[in-house]
């Protein structure tokens, strides 16, 4: 069997650092937006504090953003019907960007020339129902789908392994009591109805790990 | 008249072994130097991965630099096709080249010289049959001052003492037997006998373990702690001939061992080792150390290791799966002085031999990405102070050295 | 123009399960063997060890596993009228990639077929009446028997190391297993696996209304096993994390763990990775292969001679190799003529989902072919007569694990973000649950394969096109299978439950099951099949699409890997006993 040492190829964890694809403007709505879309609460860390924004951040510069691997080739009919598929050339990374700036655009011209951070959660919320809805039409942009792009891709940031950058002290694994990347139940498939006791761990650990005080 | 006629067998088959010892390209007399081949796993040198069969090539990393084992087909340019017997036998009796050039022990013709000069000529019959290759190697890469030959005269004086097996008579012949082959062609202290300073055997301490290439050799004599004194002779066989047992499987370079020599031994070779190890060294005395305390800060961070990374495969209780993931609880290999082939492996993982016996080769992933050098060695104190298992922790710089490739960490 | 190899016995298209087991029957009689895989060598400890095996974005969502469709993808519509559309991601169905192929990252359940799914027309006819079957409906009888092939089935199972409890043993019923079943051979290899809280509960409730609850045959197995290849597999720890994902301690079957060992010793076998065969070439009659052409990444094309070619890739693959190879007719809905692209299958899924009350299930907590189910309503297993449908499926638990980027079950009603959303994420984790039914997809006139008139792939080939709906057959047969699934997961007396019947249209975009099935079916008649009852090509005798879900007729209601196995080995069987010794048509 072929086999050499390093030929691994384990995940290369998110490094904490400047955006590197959002400018200013957009890291601060989508800080904002993550934060609406999974709010803080006595449960545990909004979306914002759990690095949902920093998972998006580093999704679209990667891969994802430019949908690598997909099949981009034309001709490109967006009006097939849904169920055969997303089928316009836009990907991630150039969907976020437009979709950013047409709700920064919605947004100074309906509430007098603010940022979506600047809203009152109350307003924030009525804004992002109404994409969600498709109620605002945002120039250029199906809202309801962009909604729908950032929505999925925050939970998924939630919910990832926190090397990429979300789900950061495994906010969303232990919101849900979920034991994080373990391999191993034996023990425990046939303890039914009790409470599994381990806590979550990550791909790169957890704090037990951690011999330095 | 039944006597005479198996007297007349007798002689018939004396009269054979005479006749194919002196017909040196006979068929046996070619089977048996093939075989004597194998159990000096000759092939395990001087075939580089994917080359021609003895073409040499496979460079060796030793202390002192790089060897790079020469091409023994008999091609006559770059082969030993123009050697003769005498010269050959002078080889491996005493680490002379041609014209007199003195060879680097890493050929292991420490060992060698215990071999009968019959069996040396039969492994030269053997060699003449197979394919000449002209490939040429350049065997001697040191560095200054180690690449002068001249050199290995001094160290011969010091290191080296020529002489051919001489067989206990008090022992059994299968014990005389093992001796012969651990001690001459399978030259198993060529890996497992600790060295000193200069690369010579310690012989007061044979096949006591010992480092090299990046591995720990363990301790292959019968001690019950650190050896394999708890194996039983089946046991031995079974991981000779498979490269796997109910306790572990071979991996690093005693993969290759296997998979080149042990494997391809004969049963009543391998029983013969198995006999003479069982027999050999000092047993364990008792004085097993004391294990470092549960409760002790490193345990336990290396107790949540192992439950997070490596219970999946060794299982809570460090007792593994047969044929597939090593038993840790009562390794003697866990346990072993050296942790180096431990750290070596957690970092760079490590493929178990396939054998007809044993053809699955399960593979420890690597680790390096993942655990930093103290997590490492918490881990592997772990699992070399639970369970029973009773050993000296790893420090943290243990492992850094053993770090190979990049780590992904700040 | 392509660099020509020297000749081989045998090459094999793709190394996934029938791949594998082809090659090593092959290999050990003797052949030259060289497998030609599109995609990666895939191994355990460095592609899915148990360090990064269990990462939900990587390989569940991202599907790093999976053939990427800048490879290779099809077009699909719903009916003849429309403009099919590429699959641009892979959702609906994910076709795998690399050596090893979709048995790298499937969920390991193992079934046989019934006895009458293998007669399927002739029986309908015989109980129902050949009227009652409806006149689109183009289902057909298999070419062999169960009896034929139970012990291929056996073989396979054993070869797989497979946990599970045995119902019909040589005929006779055992209590625990499916009494349902085909009668077996022998006992699963490696007992049931332990099965977690959901399915206990679901269990007992089955048990309450009747029915004979028995645990799924699964490929994850329950003790480490070693196979007739004398390969050792690990015992299965319940991590939920099989279903698109690798196993990283050896205990889930695949040909990784079950045959490569064994296969990569044999000096006559090479595995060829990351290449794409282009085309089977045929001789100037076209009756004969000569070899296959592929391409590797730099680009550069190589001409593969051998005698024997075995087209062992995912079964939409065998059929679009087929059509672009121009091995046997390509088939034409309107007229009814030719077989290739004919018959295409699904697999019609459905769902129930609840919320318990006072339960911790620990859903993550499980493996990807756990589960109890029941087998009263599939196949001809329950009286027709005044349905309205023929088929049926199995159903019971069985979630693959809990995984929270894909699986966070909610209250009705819930919205899908903000404070409500977070509150009742959390609140019904653990106790939210579903349960399923899996059921046939039989095939039709008008569900079909074919080359796309306009999409074209990375070399300009076109891009083959897929045809399919959910008919009223499988519609109706759905509803009931869902109403008796909705029936058992009231007696567990939920908070609440959503029961989900499969409706039309199909939609790609939601995942259902890769269980594609059909395209070259295998028949008695060359006018209805494209390989023969050997999986041999009725047009070019050398050339043999081994076991591939795409010779199945129709699909039925379990999943296909069983008989995929059991069929390789049936073929495997026919190359080695008749056609070496006579090469030419087998029948």
């Amino acid at each position: 069997m072929p086999w050499e040492a390093g030929t691994a190829t384990p995940p290369i964890p998110v490094r904490p650092g400047p955006w590197i694809f959002f400018n200013a403007d957009e890291a601060a709505s989508i800080e904002a937006i993550v934060d609406r879309l999974i709010p803080p609460d006595d449960r545990g860390p909004g979306g914002k504090e759990a690095g949902c924004a920093v998972y998006l951040d580093r999704q679209l510069a990667g891969p994802y953003g430019t949908g690598a691997g997909l099949y981009l080739r034309p001709p490109f009919m967006p009006n097939a019907p849904a169920t055969f598929g997303y089928q316009s050339p836009e990907q991630p990374a150039a969907r976020y960007r437009t979709g950013l700036a047409a709700l920064a655009d919605y947004i100074k011209s309906n509430f007098s020339g603010k940022v979506f951070r600047d809203l009152t959660p109350v307003d924030q919320d009525k804004v992002l129902s109404g994409l969600e809805k498709g109620s605002i039409a945002l120039k250029g942009v199906n809202s309801a789908s962009f909604f729908t792009l950032m929505l999925s891709g925050t939970q998924e940031g939630f919910f990832a392994d926190p090397i990429y950058g979300g789900n950061r002290d495994m906010a969303g694994w232990k919101l849900l009591g979920f034991p994080g990347a373990r391999y191993d139940y034996r023990d425990w498939v046939d303890r039914h109805n009790e409470k599994y006791p381990l806590p979550p761990v990550s791909i790169m650990g957890r704090s037990d790990w951690t011999v330095k005080d | 008249m039944k006597q005479s006629l198996a007297s007349a067998a007798v002689l018939l088959l004396s009269l054979m072994s005479v006749a194919s010892a002196q017909d040196p390209q006979s068929f046996d007399r070619v089977e048996k130097g093939r075989y004597l081949s194998v159990l000096g796993d000759c092939a395990g040198c001087h075939t580089a991965q994917g080359g021609q069969p003895f073409a040499g090539g496979l460079a060796l990393d030793t202390p002192f630099g790089k060897l790079v084992a020469p091409n023994i087909t008999p091609d006559r340019d770059t082969g030993i096709g123009n050697m003769t017997d005498d010269e050959f036998v002078a080889a491996l009796h005493d680490g002379r080249g041609r014209n007199g050039k003195r060879l680097y022990p890493a050929m292991p013709y420490p060992a060698y010289t215990r071999m009968s000069r019959d069996d040396i000529l039969a492994m030269r019959s053997y060699f003449k049959t197979i394919q000449p290759v002209n490939n040429a190697v350049e065997s001697n890469q040191l560095p200054f001052p180690f690449n002068i030959r001249l050199a290995m005269a001094f160290w011969n004086w010091l290191n080296f003492t020529p002489g051919r097996f001489q067989p206990n008579p008090q022992k059994s012949a299968e014990w005389n037997r093992g001796a012969y082959l651990v001690e001459g062609p399978a030259h198993c202290g060529t890996c497992h006998t600790p060295k000193t300073a200069l690369g010579g055997d310690k012989t007061a301490t044979p096949l006591a373990g010992a480092t090299l290439q990046g591995w720990f050799a363990p301790n292959i004599t019968a001690n019950t702690h650190n050896g394999i004194g708890g194996w039983s002779k089946d046991d031995l066989v079974a991981y000779l001939k498979t490269g796997a047992n109910q306790y572990t499987l071979a991996s690093g370079p005693m993969s290759e061992a296997v998979t080149h020599s042990t494997s391809q031994m004969t049963d009543e070779d391998l029983a013969a080792i198995a006999t003479y190890l069982k027999d050999s060294g000092v047993p364990s005395d008792g004085a097993k150390p004391t294990p470092v305390a549960a409760s002790d800060k490193v345990m336990r961070v290396g107790e949540a290791v192992y439950k997070d990374s490596c219970a999946a495969c060794h299982k809570d209780n460090g007792s593994g799966e047969l044929h597939l993931f090593p038993k840790l609880a009562g390794s003697a290999l866990v346990q072993s002085n050296d942790p180096t082939t431990l750290a070596h492996v957690v970092l760079n993982g490590a493929r178990a031999a396939s054998t007809a016996g044993a053809p699955t080769a399960p593979a420890m992933p690597s680790f390096d990405w993942r655990l930093k050098d103290d997590q490492v060695a918490a881990v592997l104190t772990y699992i070399r102070n639970t369970w029973g298992n009773a050993a000296a922790p790893v420090p943290a710089s243990a492992v850094a050295t053993k770090r190979t490739s990049q780590a992904r960490f700040d | 123009m392509a660099r020509k190899l020297p000749r081989k016995d045998v090459v094999i298209v793709g190394l996934g399960w029938t791949g594998s087991i082809l090659a090593y029957e092959m290999a050990k009689q003797g052949l030259d063997v060289v497998a030609v895989e599109r995609g990666p060598w895939r191994d355990t400890a460095t592609d899915f060890p148990p360090g990064y095996a269990q990462d939900e974005l990587r390989y569940g969502v991202r599907l790093d596993l999976f053939l990427r469709p800048d490879q290779e993808t099809l077009t699909v519509r719903n009916n003849m009228s429309q403009t099919a559309q590429p699959i641009r991601r892979f959702s609906g169905f994910l076709p795998g990639n690399g050596v090893g192929g979709a048995g790298v990252h499937w969920n390991g359940q193992t079934w046989r077929f019934l006895p009458n799914d293998f007669n399927l027309r002739t029986h309908l006819s015989e109980r129902y009446g050949a009227d009652k079957i409806p006149a689109d409906m183009t289902i057909q009888d298999w070419p062999v028997t169960y009896d034929e092939l139970e012990p291929y089935y056996d073989r396979f199972e054993k070869l797989a190391g497979i946990s599970g409890k045995a119902g019909n043993l040589k005929g006779v019923k055992q209590a625990g297993g499916n009494p349902f079943e085909g009668w077996r051979s022998s006992e699963y290899p490696t007992p049931p696996l332990k099965q977690n809280y959901g399915s206990a509960l679901f269990a007992e409730a089955a048990k309450k209304l009747g029915y004979s609850p028995f645990p799924r045959p699964s490929g994850n197995i329950s003790e480490a096993y070693t196979n007739p290849l004398g390969i050792r597999m690990g015992q299965c720890t319940y991590c939920g994390f099989c279903e698109r994902f690798g196993c990283g301690n050896y205990a889930k079957a695949s040909a990784q763990t079950c045959v490569l060992p064994a296969l990569m010793r044999l000096p006559n076998f090479t595995a060829q990775t990351d290449s794409e065969v282009t085309r089977i070439n045929l001789d100037s009659t076209g009756k004969r292969a000569t070899g296959v052409t592929y391409v590797d990444t730099s680009g550069e094309e190589w001409e593969q001679p051998a005698d024997i070619v075995l087209v062992c890739a995912f079964s939409l693959f065998n059929v679009r190799l087929m059509l672009l190879s121009g091995i046997g007719k390509p088939y034409d809905p309107v007229s009814g003529k030719g077989v290739v692209g004919r018959n295409y299958a699904y697999q019609t899924t459905s769902g129930v989902s609840m919320i318990l009350k006072d339960k911790i299930l620990n859903s993550f907590i499980a493996t990807g072919s756990g589960g109890m189910m029941i087998d009263e309503f599939n196949g001809d297993n329950f009286d027709h007569k005044d349905l309205g449908f023929f088929g049926g499926g199995y159903m019971g638990s069985g979630q693959t694990g809990a995984r929270p980027i894909t699986t966070r079950p909610v209250p009705k009603g819930t919205p899908r973000w903000g404070a409500e959303w977070k509150k009742a994420t959390a609140e019904t984790y653990s106790s939210g649950f579903g349960i399923s039914t899996h059921g046939s997809s039989y095939s039709y006139r008008d569900c079909y394969l074919d080359l796309d008139p306009t999409f074209k792939d990375r070399f300009g080939r076109p891009l083959m096109r897929m045809t399919f709906d959910f008919k009223d057959n499988e519609i109706k047969m759905s509803q009931f299978l869902t109403d008796r699934l909705a029936e058992i997961a009231r007696a567990l007396d939920p908070v609440e439950m959503t029961a989900s019947p499969r409706k039309g249209p199909w939609n790609s975009t939601i995942y259902q099951t890769t269980h594609n099935t059909g395209g070259t079916v295998m028949g008695s008649d060359p006018e209805t099949s494209v390989v023969n009852r050997y999986c041999q090509s009725w047009d070019v005798p050398n050339v043999f699409v081994p076991g591939g879900a795409s010779v199945f007729p129709q699909n039925h209601g379990y999943n296909p890997t069983g008989t995929v196995g059991a069929l390789a080995y049936w073929t495997a069987d026919a190359i080695k006993d008749r056609y070496l010794k006579n090469p030419g048509p087998l029948v």
